[in-house]
């Protein structure tokens, strides 16, 4: 019996020690650095190839000028994901879980791109206000518009991945309280239960995934219109 | 024949008497220690990792590991959610 369902999302910490870090700082363990052989092991062939798989994907509709964003771009792609599908893992800490640290890394890139767009090619951004082929009474309104929604993308991004994920991990634990709590009483509905919970978890594994991508595929949209 | 200096040999090859002074030899500068990790992390990934054909088992006893980690770290808060009459 859980006491609070909200529990497992407090920060961990040992005698006092912020033990985030190590959650953080784990996933650097999973992926070894490339070696110079030809032929290297199954793990370094498989993450070479998923790198250039990502690095490919979201460097594709940059010019020239926006591959200087390839590292940071492609490091947050795979932390994210690393992290996300770490946190599947039962007794585990998802640091993606707390809005501090997702506004921590959404605000300062969103931040980037604008200030990028705003210093080399200030009309050109300030430009993307306005929507081509606007009806002129509409035109004041439509540029406050575009501001607030443009000011609002750093907060968007983050509460996007941390709502995403703190909802997943609620729901598991909600579901399988249930089931659990069922099994003496009524052995069939946990059992229907037991079947929510197993497509549950396939959801949330891909929800993992696809919230890494859809955060970097965003910054590199902004960044795209402003580089 | 030459005797190996005490500071050479491996753990194994310790004698139970000698261990105090085997441990009060070690280097406990905070380069030693991260050599002692470094040295742990090539063991692994040199027998489980870095052959010709690893598989599944390398990567999935780390997070196993991690998982039993997370596990005794979080202990102290998990155990007030036992399975009581009175909490």
């Amino acid at each position: 019996m859980n006491l609070s369902f909200f529990d497992q999302f407090m920060s961990p910490s040992l005698l006092g020690i912020p033990l985030i870090l190590i959650s953080m700082l784990f996933p650097t363990l999973l992926y070894p650095s490339p070696n110079s052989r030809w032929i290297t092991n199954r793990l370094l062939t498989l993450q070479s190839w998923f790198l250039h798989l990502i690095t490919k994907q979201l460097m594709t509709p940059l010019t020239k000028k926006g591959h200087k964003w390839a590292l940071i771009l492609s490091s947050l792609m795979i932390f994210l994901l690393t992290i996300n599908l770490l946190g599947l893992l039962p007794y585990t800490f998802t640091p993606t879980t707390q809005l501090s640290m997702n506004l921590a890394l959404a605000f300062p890139l969103w931040l980037a791109t604008l200030l990028t767009g705003l210093r080399n090619q200030p009309s050109a951004s300030l430009g993307h206000l306005l929507p081509e082929g606007t009806p002129t009474p509409l035109i004041p309104a439509l540029i406050l518009i575009e501001t607030t929604s443009l000011l609002i993308r750093p907060l968007a991004l983050g509460v996007r991945l941390t709502a995403n994920l703190t909802a997943g991990h609620l729901l598991i634990q909600l579901i399988s309280t249930a089931t659990t709590v069922l099994l003496p009483i009524m052995p069939a509905v946990s059992l229907l239960t037991l079947s929510i919970l197993l497509l549950l978890t396939i959801l949330e594994v891909a929800v993992a995934m696809i919230q890494a991508y859809v955060f970097v595929l965003l910054l590199s949209l902004y960044l795209q219109e402003n580089i | 024949p030459a005797a190996v200096l005490l500071k050479d040999t491996k753990l194994m090859d310790v004698k139970l008497g000698q261990l105090p002074s085997w441990l009060a030899m070690r280097d406990f500068t905070p380069g030693g220690i991260a050599g002692a990790f470094r040295r742990g992390y090539d063991r692994y990934y040199n027998k489980y990792i870095n052959v010709k054909k690893g598989g599944l088992g390398g990567i999935s006893m780390v997070l196993a590991g991690y998982v039993v980690i997370s596990y005794i770290w979080s202990y102290s808060h998990i155990k007030h959610d036992r399975r009581r009459k009175y909490h």
